[in-house]
């Protein structure tokens, strides 16, 4: 998606191109074949995350993970996935047209983010990952740095959530 | 806004994070037909609406996904401590006695 990237001094908002996303539950115990299947390891506590490269992996629920994969490799995981299968049983959906990701960045970042999300942000270590809300809508925060996050939303909800975020950039930028 | 602690994420997380689901430890019967209209009724409809401590369910839904159980206040809103699906009421004769 080609949409403009807004900027003032202290934040910007972006609509970053799209990866491949997949939503996978498995049995905690078998993590290690997940792990083995996806080519990183998993982190085993909720919020944790995990990155290499194009690959990323972060727990967002007690057998729930997040992945990230570059768009091309798609198939390729939904097929290391599928020999994984017949030794563990576990689900792997492929959500990657189901979001929009926003990133949202510069020293002003995390207090953007108050206007629609009740966390504490100082709480969530840079690498970390929650599933939280925003303004009504479900969303995943993940925290790349002390000054970048990125806010995955579902694509019903992203006009809402992207216009939120311009309107209370604008109103940053006026000085409120 | 309440804080709420999930047992499940560990943390202690507002409440816009999560959704009340009615109280806690109320097990389905196992033969539904054997109950009379009046058992059935009261497995539904009929809760204790207890003024104080009270064991009730909560889904963390913007964050894990899970049900967990907490004891919470109905005069105060406090939470004393919220637990695991599956797990035991905590023993709060203490709490009780303290008023
Ligand atoms: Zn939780």
């Amino acid at each position: 998606m080609n949409a403009p990237v807004t900027s003032v001094d202290r934040v910007s908002i972006a609509v970053l191109p799209p990866v491949a996303r997949f939503n996978l539950r498995i049995a905690p115990v078998d993590l290690k074949k997940a792990s083995a299947a996806f080519g990183l390891t998993l982190p085993g506590k909720i919020g944790q995350g995990a990155r290499n490269g194009d690959r990323a992996a972060y727990c967002i629920g007690p057998d729930e993970w997040l992945l990230h994969a570059a768009e091309n490799d798609q198939d390729a995981v939904v097929a290391a996935f599928e020999v994984a299968r017949a030794e563990t049983p576990h689900s792997l959906v492929v959500i990657s047209d189901r979001e929009l990701t926003i990133e949202v960045k510069g020293p002003a970042a995390a207090e953007l983010l108050t206007v629609g999300c009740p966390l504490d942000l100082s709480c969530i270590a840079v690498g970390r990952a929650k599933r939280t809300v925003f303004d009504y809508a479900q969303v995943t925060l993940i925290r790349d740095g002390e000054d970048a996050f990125r806010v995955e939303v579902w694509r019903s909800f992203f006009p809402h959530v992207h216009g939120l975020l311009k309107n209370a950039r604008r109103e940053f930028a006026v000085g409120f | 806004m309440l804080l709420i602690h999930c047992p499940y994420c560990d943390d202690t997380l507002p409440e816009l994070e999560f959704a009340y689901a009615g109280e806690a430890h109320i097990d389905r019967p196992k033969d539904p037909s054997a109950l009379s209209d009046e058992e059935w009724r009261d497995f539904l409809f009929i809760r204790t609406n207890v003024k104080g401590i009270h064991a009730e369910r909560w889904r963390h839904i913007n964050g894990c996904g899970r049900f967990f159980n907490a004891l919470r206040d109905t005069v105060s809103d406090r939470f004393f401590t919220t637990y695991k699906a599956g797990e035991a009421r905590p023993d709060t004769t203490e709490l009780e006695a303290a008023g």
